[in-house]
C-alpha cells in the first residue's frame, strides 16, 4: 500500500495478501470503509448502512485470519445490492411497495460470502425491483456517479440498474459490491464507472433470496475494481444450491488460478451486427483498439456473424415484462410490504389495486403491464411465443460460433459513456431501452459476459469494452478479460467531489 | 397494433393496478410505443423453432416428496401488514 493510499482503495486481492501478512485488520479495513461511506452522501450510493454487522462481522474475520486457513474473502468489506434479502435488514428492491421488509432470511449468496468471511458493509441503490439503466427509477431517489465530464459540475448516472455498486465500487466506498444482470444491469454500469462486472453463466449463482424481476434471465454476479478481484468474488459467490432449481450442480472452478494471461491462439469474434448505424465514432475506435490489443497479445481475430442480434431488444422487452408480470404478482399488500389505506367501501380488489398503484413506481407499474398485456388470451402466441422463438435463434447463433471454434466475442458494452442525470427524462421508454442493444443478447442465451474497462472518452469518462463467453467457461472469460485489462492499462480513477 | 384507452384499462385492471381515467391516454400512447417495438420480431422466419423453455439444457431436479421446511408461522407473518390469530388479514371478502 502506497503511502497516500487508505485501506478503502484496495483490491481484493490486495486487502487479502496484506490481511494475511498481517499488515492491516479486517476492523480497520471495515472502519477505512465505513469512514469513505460516511463523507458519500452526495453518492446516495449506501441506502442502509449496517456499521454493527460489518464491525462485527471484521471481528469475527480478524479472529479466524489469525487462526490461519482464511479463505481468500475473509475481512474484505463489500456493498451489497438492495435487491438481496439480508435477515434483519432492509430489503426493499429500491420500492416503496417493500418499505420496511426485513427479512427472516438470507440469501444464498450472501450466505455464501459471509460463511467465506467476508463483510456487509450496507446496502446499496440500484433501480426499482432492477428495472432500469440509469437509477433513476430508484424510491431512494438515484445514485450519482462519481466521474464527472473534464471541467464539468454536471451529475451524471452510474448506469443502472446496480448504480448503488458500481458508484460505491468507483469510489472506493467498498472494496467489491454484489450486483445483479436482467439485461446488462452489471455491465452497463460497470462501463459507465471504469470497473469490471461480470454476468455468470445462468445457474452459475444462485438465484435464491434475490428479488425475482425476470426468472430466466437475472443472474448475480460481482463488481469489482480490477479482473483479478473478479475471479476471487465470483468464486465465493458460486455453486449449486438445492433452493434454487435452475442452480447447476457443478464443480465451481478456481477462476483466478484461470488468470495466466495466455491466450495465444484463441480465437477471438467479432461480430458485424454490433457496428450498429448511429453508433459513436468514439465507441467504434475504442472497440478497434480492444481488437488490436487481443491481436497483439496473440488471438486470431475473426469476423463473426449474429444474424438475430438485432431481435433481441424486443425479443427482451417481451420475455422481461412477462416473467415481471407473474413475479411481481406476490406484492399484493398482504404478505408484507406496504398497504394501501383503504376507505369503509373497499373490498379486497381495491386493497391490490391502490397498495399497487401506490407501491410501484411509473417504469414498473409500465413493464408488469406490458407484461401482462403480453400474456393475456389472444396475445399469448403472437408476443410471448413469438419472442421465445426468437429467442432460441438468438441462442443457436452463439451455438454456431462456438461450434466454428470462437471462445469468446468481443463487442462494445454501451453505446455511449454515461449520461447526464435527468437527460432521458423527456425520452420514451424505448429510448432508454436501447441502453441495452449491446448486453440483452447474452442474458436471452444464458451466457456469461464480463465488461472491462478500456479507456476515457474526450470529456474524460470511462468507456468499456464486453466480451462474451461460451457457457460455463467463466474461467476462459476471465482470463481473455485479464489480458484485456492488462493492455489497457486503465488505471484512472474519478477525482474527489463528494 | 395500438393500444387504445379501452386496452389500457383492461390491461390496467388485468394487473391490479389502479390507473386514474386521466392517466390512461399517456399510458396507452407509452405501451403502443412499446409494443411497437415488439412487432419487429415479426420480420423472423420461427418456423418450425420451438419455444425456449429452458435457458440451459438440464432436467428439472427432483426431490422426495417430504416436508423438508415449515413450523414457522411467526416468521411468515412478521412482515405482514396485517396479520391476526395467526393468519394474514385482508378486508371481508363476499362473492
Amino acid at each position: 500500500m502506497s503511502a497516500n493510499m487508505t485501506a478503502n482503495q484496495l483490491t481484493i486481492s490486495d486487502a487479502r495478501d496484506a490481511l494475511r501478512k498481517g499488515e492491516i485488520s479486517a476492523v480497520d479495513l471495515a472502519m477505512s470503509c465505513l469512514t469513505a461511506i460516511d463523507a458519500s452522501d452526495p453518492l446516495n450510493a449506501f441506502v442502509h448502512k449496517t456499521p454493527e454487522i460489518a464491525l462485527e462481522q471484521a471481528r469475527a474475520a480478524d479472529a479466524r485470519i489469525a487462526s490461519g486457513d482464511a479463505p481468500a474473502m475473509c475481512g474484505i468489506p463489500l456493498g451489497i445490492k438492495d435487491l438481496f434479502c439480508t435477515k434483519g435488514v432492509p430489503s426493499q428492491a429500491a420500492s416503496n411497495i417493500l418499505e420496511g421488509f426485513k427479512p427472516e432470511y438470507e440469501s444464498t449468496v450472501t450466505t455464501k460470502l459471509f460463511d467465506a468471511g467476508a463483510v456487509m458493509l450496507g446496502k446499496l441503490n440500484m433501480d426499482e425491483f432492477a428495472m432500469g439503466s440509469s437509477n433513476e427509477s430508484s424510491c431512494y431517489g438515484n445514485a450519482v456517479n462519481p466521474w464527472r465530464r473534464e471541467g464539468s459540475d454536471v451529475a451524471l448516472t452510474p448506469g443502472g440498474s446496480s448504480g448503488g455498486s458500481a458508484a460505491a465500487v468507483a469510489a472506493d466506498l467498498c472494496l467489491a459490491a454484489t450486483g445483479t444482470d436482467t439485461g446488462g444491469s452489471i455491465r452497463q454500469p460497470a462501463a459507465f464507472t471504469g470497473i469490471v462486472g461480470i454476468k455468470p453463466t445462468y445457474g452459475r449463482v444462485s438465484r435464491w433470496g434475490v428479488v425475482a424481476f425476470a426468472s430466466s434471465l437475472d443472474q448475480a454476479g460481482p463488481m469489482t475494481k480490477s479482473v483479478r478481484d473478479a475471479a476471487i468474488m465470483l468464486g465465493a459467490m458460486s455453486g449449486h444450491d438445492a433452493k434454487d432449481s435452475t442452480s447447476a450442480d457443478m464443480a465451481v472452478p478456481d477462476f483466478e488460478a484461470a488468470l495466466t494471461g495466455d491466450i495465444k491462439g484463441k480465437v477471438i469474434g467479432i461480430p458485424k451486427e454490433y457496428r450498429m448505424e448511429g453508433m459513436p465514432a468514439e465507441i467504434g475506435a475504442l472497440w478497434d483498439r480492444g481488437i488490436e490489443m487481443m491481436r497483439d497479445a496473440g488471438a486470431v481475430i475473426r469476423d463473426i456473424s449474429l444474424p438475430h442480434t438485432k431481435y433481441a431488444l424486443p425479443a427482451y422487452y417481451v420475455i422481461a415484462p412477462a416473467e415481471a408480470s407473474s413475479n411481481l404478482a406476490r406484492y399484493d399488500g398482504v404478505k408484507y410490504g406496504h398497504r394501501a389505506k383503504l376507505g369503509p367501501a373497499d373490498g379486497i380488489t381495491e386493497l391490490y389495486e391502490k397498495t399497487r398503484a401506490e407501491g410501484f413506481g411509473p417504469e414498473v407499474q409500465r413493464r408488469i403491464m406490458v407484461g401482462t398485456y403480453v400474456l393475456s388470451a389472444g396475445f399469448y402466441d403472437a408476443y410471448y411465443n413469438r419472442a421465445r422463438k426468437v429467442r432460441a435463434l438468438i441462442k443457436r447463433d452463439f451455438e454456431a460460433v462456438f461450434a466454428d471454434g470462437v471462445e469468446a466475442i468481443l463487442t462494445p458494452a454501451t453505446p455511449s459513456s454515461a449520461f447526464g442525470l435527468g437527460d432521458m427524462a423527456t425520452a420514451s421508454p424505448v429510448e432508454m431501452y436501447l441502453n441495452d442493444v449491446f448486453t440483452v443478447t447474452v442474458n436471452l442465451a444464458g451466457l456469461p459476459g464480463v465488461s472491462v474497462p478500456v479507456g476515457l472518452d474526450a470529456q474524460g469518462l470511462p468507456l468499456g469494452l464486453q466480451l462474451i463467453g461460451r457457457p460455463w467457461d467463466e474461467a476462459g472469460l476471465l482470463n481473455h478479460a485479464y489480458v484485456l485489462e492488462q493492455a489497457a492499462g486503465f488505471v484512472s480513477k474519478p477525482t474527489k467531489w463528494w | 397494433m395500438p393500444i387504445d384507452i379501452e386496452t389500457a384499462r383492461k390491461v390496467a385492471k388485468l394487473a391490479r393496478i389502479r390507473v386514474e381515467e386521466s392517466d390512461l391516454p399517456k399510458l396507452a400512447d407509452q405501451l403502443s410505443g412499446i409494443v411497437a417495438m415488439m412487432e419487429e420480431l415479426n420480420e423472423v422466419d420461427v418456423e418450425g423453432v420451438a419455444p425456449m423453455v429452458s435457458v440451459t439444457p438440464m432436467r428439472l431436479p427432483r426431490r422426495a416428496d417430504v416436508v423438508t421446511d415449515g413450523n414457522i408461522q411467526t416468521l411468515v407473518l412478521k412482515n405482514a401488514p396485517e396479520a391476526r390469530e395467526g393468519f394474514f388479514a385482508v378486508p371481508k371478502v363476499v362473492e
